[in-house]
């Protein structure tokens, strides 16, 4: 096998690079990049420019209704910290993140370990529980609003039907982003149930025969065996749904009809950005409430990229 | 304190009476491991989670199928005595532009399926199976590109589409969609582990890289791309923000865009609202019904590198 790599580098390789054992791709044939070249042209032009221009955007005041900017240095930043309009969203979209990254876990766990019991019927749990997943934000948004409607929506008449006081699920400042929080579990809560259920078809069966004829029972197997291995599994489905629940936006924008919900109490920070930017045309302040945003997104990656490296073999 | 699992001991495992079953998807425990009591109580609460579920979706259905006066009613009737109607799919098709969104979102979602998968594999090919004066720094800006969140860009990205003319055309909504990193980065390790022996072989005959990466890694391939199209498919079809914020032309709207403007447009006619919601969303739960374990399998490949 020596032998026939050896061959197959094309002489025109640099030397440096051929002592350089980077193992797949030591057989590296030539041209490769021509095979780069066209996704990197792509990126450069629609993410590491924008990235770049953005974060000089960032140091301007420029607006959408002004031909000509300024440069402000670094007053975006500084006027950024003291905006407490910067802090309240950004505790609704941490709040919103805890609240949602919970249940999310949770739930979709206790899914994936019962269709995983193998109980009749998988096709159909499966279904049900990835289905919505698949729906368009806009029709999950658009049936949640009624279900959530004050007169006629299903979840205030079944209230009213058993005695309860109706709930202002889409008009009471407190209740307001815990309707996102319902909306988005039911919406996305089978992307974690089938990540949950890969992790628990990857445990070898010997495992569960091996403890069965111990004698241990349902409950044991689950603790002694399915928990412990699944723990790196829920490492990364914590931290990738924190990343998601932070970029809230699409589901709370349309359902409070772009208004924030009632009193404001459901407006994300990327939707103070797009109000910043896309409303108000301020989109050297928006660039700059951005790029604050985007390093703490990098910080919560990294972790997550570490989980990742920790977990290959 | 109850003995731990034995798995050590070869004489527990050997013996395995029970014939496994075929089917890769059924997982690996058995239901006949629990008690009748334990097995009412799974099915009890996947049930009872299942009719949560569920709920909503046979609701907005429900409203759909009944005319505009009895979706109003107080109290709630789950059938109205009228009984059911087909007439709000009936106006929202004849009046509304879901048709155009519907021939929109395909297109768009088809070509940035396509070209994502083809840039992705390309590329990937290039980071895995050549070399070349400065791979591994490009191959690790690309990979930091993966911590990149799209909704940071749209500012900048707005301005710049807007001044290369771009705004309400396919074009201006469907190439800021087609660099997702994470599928590069899950490309690149599915071809870092295919054999060398073949593709050494076509070199001694003479094949080149292009030849190689067409006829030998990419037939390979075929369950991971498969993985990576399912992915990027439902992530296009869905997506909503960018899409959004460059059209404001109905004409070129796709579904999750339009749909929005059915809010306001047909206002308090629920029944009309709940249809359009309904039949934007069918096309692919309709396709997930028919490759549930593609696609299933494909998510699931995809999930933890792809967001």
């Amino acid at each position: 096998m020596t032998a026939a790599s050896t061959l197959a580098v094309p002489g025109r390789t640099q030397p440096g690079a051929a002592t350089r054992r980077t193992g797949p791709g030591l057989a590296g044939g030539r041209g490769g990049i021509w095979f780069v070249l066209p996704f990197m042209v792509v990126y450069a032009a629609f993410v590491l420019w924008p990235l770049l221009y953005g974060l000089g955007l960032s140091f301007f005041d420029t607006s959408l209704v002004r031909a000509e900017s300024r440069f402000v240095g670094l007053a975006n930043y500084a006027l950024l910290f003291s905006d407490p309009e910067v802090w309240r969203t950004l505790g609704v979209t941490v709040l919103f993140t805890i609240g949602s990254t919970i249940p999310l876990v949770v739930i979709a766990l206790a899914m994936a370990l019962l269709v995983q019991t193998g109980v009749r019927g998988q096709w159909f749990w499966r279904f049900v529980y990835f289905a919505p997943f698949l729906l368009p934000v806009a029709t999950v948004v658009l049936i949640w609003q009624w279900l959530f409607s004050g007169d006629f929506g299903l979840f205030n008449g079944i209230l009213t039907g058993i005695g309860l006081p109706a709930v202002g699920w889409l008009t009471e400042p407190e209740i307001g982003l815990w309707s996102v929080v319902i909306l988005t579990v039911w919406w996305t809560v089978g992307f974690n149930f089938l990540l949950y259920l890969a992790a628990l078809q990857a445990i070898p069966a010997q495992l569960y025969e091996a403890a069965e004829l111990d004698g241990a029972g349902g409950w044991r197997r689950l603790l002694s065996i399915t928990l412990p291995l699944l723990n790196r599994t829920t490492g990364l489905v914590i931290v990738l749904q924190v990343l998601a629940s932070l970029k809230l936006f699409d589901q709370a924008y349309i359902l409070f009809k772009a208004n924030g919900g009632p009193g404001g109490s459901a407006t994300p920070i990327l939707q103070y950005v797009y109000d910043t930017g896309f409303t108000d045309y301020r989109l050297g302040y928006a660039s700059a409430i951005s790029y604050v945003f985007f390093v703490l997104i990098v910080l919560i990656a990294l972790v997550q990229a570490r989980l990742t490296r920790r977990s290959e073999p | 304190m109850t003995t731990a699992p034995d798995t050590a001991n070869p004489a527990t495992t050997a013996v395995v009476p029970r014939a496994r079953r075929p089917r890769a998807d059924d997982g690996p425990s058995d239901v006949r491991r629990y008690t009748p009591l334990a097995r009412a109580g799974l099915v009890t609460a996947l049930a009872v989670l299942a009719v949560l579920w569920l709920a909503p979706l046979v609701w907005a259905l429900l409203t759909s199928l009944k005319h505009e006066a009895d979706t109003t009613t107080v109290p709630l009737e789950v059938v109205p005595d009228r009984g059911f109607t087909l007439q709000a799919y009936a106006s929202v098709l004849a009046n509304g532009n879901l048709v155009t969104w519907f021939v929109n979102s395909t297109v768009v979602t088809v070509v940035i399926t396509v070209l994502t998968v083809a840039l992705s594999a390309a590329a990937a090919y290039g980071f895995s199976r050549t070399r070349f004066r400065g791979r591994n720094a490009l191959f690790a800006l690309t990979i930091a590109g993966i911590m990149v969140p799209p909704q940071i860009l749209i500012v900048p990205l707005y301005r710049q589409v807007l001044a290369m003319g771009l705004a309400d055309t396919y074009a201006g909504i469907i190439l800021p969609q087609l660099v997702l990193p994470a599928m590069v980065f899950i490309l690149k390790k599915f071809f870092d582990a295919i054999p060398h022996e073949l593709e050494e072989a076509a070199r001694v005959d003479g094949a080149g890289s292009l030849r190689i990466f067409l006829q030998i890694v990419l037939p390979l391939s075929r369950s991971i791309l498969a993985a990576v199209a399912i992915f990027v498919f439902i992530h296009a079809w869905n997506n909503f923000l960018w899409p959004f914020i460059i059209t404001s032309d109905p004409a070129l709207m796709t579904l999750p865009v339009g749909l929005v403007q059915v809010q306001s447009s047909f206002g308090v006619r629920y029944a009309q609202v709940m249809a359009s919601a309904i039949l934007a969303g069918l096309p692919l739960i309709v396709v997930f019904m028919l490759f549930q374990r593609q696609i299933i399998r494909g998510v699931a490949t995809t999930g933890l590198g792809g967001t």
